[in-house]
C-alpha cells in the first residue's frame, strides 16, 4: 500500500492539513479528515447531488472527486462556510420558505443552488431545471425552485442598494403564509 | 478466518421481545394500530422516577419549563422530515397556552421510556400516525401542564386557581393585578401532583386553537440550512472507529469463506469480522478506509436455496397465482363470481406492481459502543422501542443496561421501522468491546439489502348489465404479504389484513369509496424470498391503482365520463366523494382543456385521510411524458399545520412519482440487480409537475398525511396517458413502455 501522503486544501478560506491515501475522494477528506460532515454521502457516484461543495466556484460532486486532484490555491468552499451565519440569500430563502424536509439532500441543493444563482443571477425555470439534478426524496423540489426565484429577487434588490432585501424574503415567505415567530425568524 | 457464526447468547428475555414486538406492532402495522394510549394517559401524568433538577423542572412526561421560559417538549414519535416534530409541540403547545417563540423540543430515549414504563407511548414512526396517534394523549399532557402551573401560581399568591387567567405562558390574577411567567413557578409546579383525572380534561376546541392549526414554520429547518445538523452517519464520537458491511447478496444465503487478499495490512484497518453468518465487516479509522479494503476481499458466499431466484420466474407464480383457488377473502358483498358469470358483458385486466427499495438518502447507519455490561446505540430509527429491543438482543444484555440515542432521519419513508442494521451495528461493536463504532452501509449494500415493497399483480374483472351498470367486481391480488415476512405471527388463518389497504368494506382507517352491488377482493398469498417492508403508502399504492385504474377503463369501454362514473358508485361514501369533488371543481373538470393537455383522475382513503388528485399531462411526438399540474385534495380531519400538510403532499407526489416513472428493483440469480441511483432513477426537479393543494378539515377524526396521497399520483397520472394516448398503462414503472403514437 501507498503510504498516505500529506497535502494542503484551501476550506473555507483556511489552508488546511490532511492525510489520505490516495484516490480518496474529497467527500471523505472534508467529512473524516477535516471533520465538515454538512458534505453528505448519498450515492458515491455523482448521481445524487449530496456532496455538492464549491471549488472556485463551480458546483462540483466531492464523492468522485480525488483529493489529489485539488491543488492548495483552488478555492474549496462547503455549506459550512457558505455564509457566516447562515446568512446566504438561498439559505435565507430556504429557511424563509421551510424548504427543507429530513434535509439530508440540502447542503449539495443549496450549494447547487448558490452556484446557479451565482452564475445566472436572474435563473428562468429553465435554467432552474437544467442546473439542479440533485435528487431529493423527500420531494422539496418545488420550494427548491420558489426559494432559487425568491433568493435570486433578493439579490437583485440588494445590488440596486434600496434595501429592500428583508421584505423580498418576506414577500416570498407570506406567497406560502408561512409563520415565522420562532427562532428560524425570517 | 473460519466461516462458524458466532453464536448468539439468547439473552433477550420474552419481556424484551415482547416490547419490540409490540412497538413494531403499534407503529408500523396500519389497518389494526393499537397506540399506547392507556398506558400514556395513566402514566404519563405521574410524577418522574428521577426527580427533575432545579434548572430543568420537569412538569409532567411532556413538558420542562425552564426558569428563563424556554419551554421544552418532549417528542417520542420520530422526525423524519414529515414535520411531526413541529407538529406534535403544536398540539402540546396549544394546551400549555405557552408563548411559542419559547418552544424547543427534546426526544426522550428509548431507556428511558422503559425505565419510567413508557410515559411517552409508542415512539414508533409509522402507518402516518406521529400526529393521529398521538394527538389525544399530548394536548392531555400540555393541559395538565397548563393545570400545575397555574395551581402552583394560585397557591403562591394564595387565591383560587379559578381567578387565574394564562396567555402566552403568563398566569395572571386579574383581582389583585398581578402576573406570573411559566418559568417562575416551574419549580414549585414540578413538586404538585398530577391531575387526576386525565381523561376528562376538557381540551380546547379546534376553533380556539391559536398555535395548532397555523402555518407555522418547522423548528428544526436553520441548522439544515448550514450543515450543522448532524445525522447518524455524521456522528463522531471520542475514540471511534468505523466499519464497512458487506452481507450476502442473495436473501438467505451465507459466508462460505472469506480471503481477505491482506485487507488487515492496508493502511488503518483494524478488524475484519463475521457480522452474524451472512456479512463481512471491516473495521478501520475512517469509513472510507473500511469501504475500500472491504471492497478488495474475497467472499465466497454460499447462496443458498434462492440462488436462482428471479423476478421472471416470480412474475410466472404470481400469475398462476391470479386463478388459483387458495386465495384468502378481504372483502365479500353479494356474489361477485356469481354476477360475472350472469354478466352481459364482461371486463378484465391484470395489473402489476415491482419490488422497489425507500432509497433513504442517508443510507442505513448506527453507532455503537459495547461493553460487557453496557451497550449504547446511537441510531437514525423510525422505532425507538423496537431498536431498543433489537439492540438488548443482539448484546446479550437486559434492556436495562441498553440505551438507544435517536438521531434525526435522512429518510424513513419505512425502511428505518425494521432493525435489521441495528442488529448488526451491535455485533459488530460487540467483537471490540469498549470501542464505539459507526457502522455505514455504503449505497450499494443498500440497495442490496432492502425491506421491499411487495410485489403483487391483481387481476380485475367487473360485470356490467346491459345499462352499463356494474354489477360485480372481482379483484383478485396475487402476490408478496408485509406481514408474512416482519410480523408472520400477525397472520391469521392465512390472512394479511393489510393487504386489503383502502379496499375494507367500512372502517375508518383505510375503506372502499365505492358502492358495487356484488364485490370479491381475495388474495392468494405468494411470497417471494425478498424481504419484504412497509414502504411509505404500503399496500394502498397498488390498491389504488389498480382499482383508479380499471374504473378509468371501464369509463372508457362503457364510454361514461370517468369523473361521473365514480361519482354514481359514490353516493354511500360523502367524505371520499368530497375530495374528488373539491379537485374536480378546482380543475374544472367540465370545461375543455388546451390543446394536447390530458387529465387523469383517481381517489381513495387510507391511513385515516382521504385524498384524491387530477393530473394534467402532454406527450410529445417521441412519447416524452410531461406532468404539468396536479391539484391534490386531502381530508384529513384536522390539520394542525397546514403549510407542512402541503409540503407532505407534494413530497408524496415526488415518491409516488418516482416509483411510477422510474423505479422498480428486479431480481435476477437471487440477489438485486439495481445497485445504486444510474439503475434505480428517482424523480428529479425538472420533472416535478406544480402542485395545488386543497386540505379540508371535515373533522371528527384524525387522519394521517404523511402516506395517503402516493396513492393517487400514480393512478392520476396513468388515466392522463389514456386519455392523451389510448395506451392503457398495467405494469409499472413507466420507463419499460413507450408512449410513442
Amino acid at each position: 500500500m501507498a503510504i498516505p501522503k500529506s497535502a494542503t486544501l484551501n476550506v473555507n478560506g483556511k489552508s488546511l492539513n490532511y492525510q489520505a491515501d490516495a484516490g480518496t475522494p474529497l467527500l471523505w477528506v472534508l467529512r473524516e479528515q477535516l471533520g465538515l460532515t454538512g458534505t453528505k454521502y448519498g450515492c458515491g457516484i455523482a448521481q445524487c447531488g449530496s456532496c455538492t461543495v464549491h471549488i472556485d466556484g463551480a458546483p462540483i460532486r466531492s464523492c468522485v472527486m480525488p483529493a489529489s486532484a485539488v491543488n492548495s490555491r483552488q478555492k474549496i468552499i462547503t455549506i459550512e462556510g457558505l455564509s457566516k451565519d447562515g446568512t446566504h440569500p438561498i439559505q435565507q430563502a430556504w429557511v424563509a420558505l421551510d424548504v427543507p424536509q429530513c434535509g439530508f439532500c440540502q447542503s449539495g441543493m443549496i450549494m447547487a443552488a448558490a452556484a446557479l444563482v451565482k452564475s445566472k443571477p436572474n435563473p428562468t425555470d429553465q435554467d432552474i431545471d437544467d442546473a439542479m439534478t440533485n435528487i431529493c426524496r423527500c420531494g422539496t423540489y418545488n420550494r427548491v425552485r420558489a426559494g432559487i426565484h425568491s433568493a435570486a429577487r433578493q439579490m437583485a434588490a440588494a445590488s440596486t442598494k434600496t434595501n429592500t432585501a428583508k421584505p423580498t424574503l418576506k414577500k416570498a415567505a407570506n406567497a406560502l403564509d408561512i409563520i415565522h415567530n420562532n427562532a428560524g425568524a425570517v | 478466518m473460519n466461516a462458524t457464526t458466532p453464536k448468539l447468547k439468547s439473552s433477550g428475555s420474552r419481556r424484551q421481545f415482547l416490547q419490540g414486538s409490540t412497538a413494531l406492532a403499534g407503529s408500523l402495522v396500519v389497518g389494526f394500530y393499537v397506540p399506547f394510549l392507556e398506558a400514556a394517559t395513566s402514566t404519563a401524568l405521574t410524577k418522574a422516577t428521577k426527580p427533575s433538577d432545579a434548572s430543568n423542572p420537569e412538569i409532567n412526561a411532556w413538558v420542562v419549563i425552564q426558569p428563563n421560559d424556554q419551554v421544552i417538549v418532549r417528542i417520542a414519535r420520530s422526525e423524519m422530515g414529515q414535520g411531526t416534530l413541529t407538529g406534535l409541540a403544536q398540539l402540546v403547545a396549544e394546551e400549555l397556552e405557552c408563548d411559542w417563540a419559547n418552544v424547543t423540543t427534546e426526544y426522550p430515549t428509548p431507556g428511558q421510556s422503559f425505565e419510567r414504563k413508557a410515559p411517552w407511548g409508542s415512539f414508533g414512526t409509522g402507518g402516518s400516525q406521529g400526529i393521529r396517534g398521538s394527538q389525544d394523549y399530548v394536548r392531555r399532557g400540555g393541559a395538565a401542564a397548563r393545570m400545575m402551573l397555574i395551581q402552583a401560581a394560585a397557591e403562591g399568591w394564595q387565591v383560587p386557581t379559578t381567578e387565574c387567567t394564562v396567555s402566552k405562558g403568563v398566569i395572571t390574577h386579574a383581582a389583585s393585578n398581578r402576573t406570573i411567567t411559566f418559568g417562575k413557578v416551574a419549580g414549585a409546579a414540578a413538586k404538585l401532583p398530577a391531575p387526576k383525572e386525565v381523561k376528562d380534561i376538557k381540551l380546547k376546541g379546534v376553533s380556539d386553537w391559536t398555535i395548532a392549526g397555523k402555518r407555522l414554520a418547522r423548528l428544526d429547518t436553520v441548522d439544515k440550512t448550514t450543515g450543522k445538523q448532524i445525522y447518524g452517519m455524521d456522528l463522531v464520537l471520542p475514540g471511534m472507529l468505523n466499519a464497512a458491511v458487506k452481507a450476502c447478496p442473495v436473501f438467505g444465503g451465507k459466508v462460505k469463506t472469506v480471503n481477505d487478499m491482506g485487507a488487515l495490512k492496508r493502511p488503518g484497518v483494524k478488524k475484519i469480522l463475521f457480522v452474524g453468518d451472512n456479512a463481512i465487516a471491516v473495521v478501520a479509522d475512517t469509513w472510507w478506509r473500511a469501504k475500500t479494503a472491504l471492497d478488495t476481499i474475497k467472499i465466497e458466499w454460499d447462496e443458498g436455496q434462492h440462488a436462482n431466484a428471479s423476478t421472471a420466474a416470480f412474475n410466472e407464480i404470481l400469475k398462476t397465482a391470479l386463478e388459483a383457488k387458495d386465495a384468502v377473502v378481504g372483502s365479500k358483498i353479494g356474489d361477485a363470481p356469481l354476477a360475472i358469470a350472469n354478466a352481459v358483458k364482461k371486463i378484465e385486466a391484470v395489473y402489476s406492481y415491482p419490488h422497489q427499495n425507500h432509497a433513504c438518502m442517508e443510507t442505513m447507519n448506527t453507532t455503537v459502543k459495547w461493553t460487557e455490561d453496557k451497550c449504547e446505540a446511537w441510531v437514525p430509527t423510525q422505532n425507538g422501542q423496537a431498536a431498543h429491543a433489537a439492540v438488548a438482543e443482539a448484546a446479550g444484555l437486559p434492556l436495562g443496561k441498553c440505551e438507544v440515542y435517536k438521531q434525526l432521519l435522512g429518510g424513513g419513508f419505512g425502511r428505518r421501522g425494521a432493525t435489521d442494521y441495528v442488529r448488526q451495528a451491535v455485533l459488530i461493536a460487540k467483537q471490540m468491546p469498549g470501542v464505539p463504532i459507526k457502522m455505514i452501509w455504503s449505497r450499494e449494500e443498500d440497495m442490496a439489502q432492502g425491506r421491499f415493497h411487495p410485489i403483487t399483480q391483481c387481476k380485475m374483472t367487473a360485470a356490467l348489465n346491459d345499462k352499463n351498470e356494474i354489477t360485480g367486481l372481482h379483484m383478485r391480488i396475487a402476490g408478496q404479504s408485509i406481514l408474512a415476512g416482519v410480523r408472520p405471527e400477525a397472520i391469521r388463518d392465512g390472512k394479511d389484513p393489510v393487504v386489503f389497504q383502502g379496499l375494507n368494506e367500512g372502517g375508518t382507517e383505510t375503506a372502499i369509496g365505492y358502492t358495487f352491488p356484488n364485490l370479491l377482493v381475495d388474495h392468494a398469498m405468494r411470497n417471494p424470498h425478498v424481504p419484504p417492508g412497509f414502504w411509505r403508502g404500503v399496500n394502498l399504492n397498488q390498491n389504488a391503482i389498480y382499482l383508479e385504474c380499471f374504473l378509468d377503463e371501464i369509463a372508457a369501454a362503457t364510454k361514461q365520463d370517468p369523473l361521473a362514473l365514480r361519482r354514481q358508485l359514490m353516493t354511500k361514501h360523502p367524505k371520499h366523494l368530497a375530495v374528488l369533488d373539491a379537485v374536480a371543481k378546482r380543475v374544472e373538470w367540465d370545461k375543455p382543456l388546451p390543446a394536447g393537455i390530458y387529465r387523469g383522475i383517481a381517489q381513495t382513503m387510507g391511513f385515516g385521510s382521504y385524498v384524491a388528485a387530477c393530473a394534467e399531462v402532454s406527450i410529445d411526438k417521441e412519447g416524452a411524458l410531461k406532468i404539468h399540474r396536479i391539484v391534490a385534495a386531502t381530508d384529513c380531519g384536522h390539520a394542525v399545520n397546514p403549510q407542512q400538510i402541503e409540503a407532505q403532499v407534494e413530497g408524496s407526489f415526488v415518491y409516488g412519482l418516482a416509483a411510477a416513472l422510474h423505479q422498480e428493483c428486479t431480481v435476477k440469480d437471487g440477489r438485486i440487480v439495481e445497485t445504486n441511483f444510474h439503475q434505480y432513477p428517482c424523480l428529479k426537479l425538472a420533472e416535478m409537475p406544480k402542485v395545488e393543494t386543497i386540505i379540508l378539515t371535515s373533522g371528527g377524526f384524525w387522519g394521517g398525511v404523511g402516506e395517503p396521497t402516493i396513492a393517487v399520483a400514480a393512478p392520476a397520472v396513468l388515466n392522463a396517458i389514456f386519455a392523451a394516448t389510448g395506451k392503457r398503462i398495467r405494469d409499472l414503472p413507466l420507463k419499460n413502455h413507450s408512449l410513442k403514437a
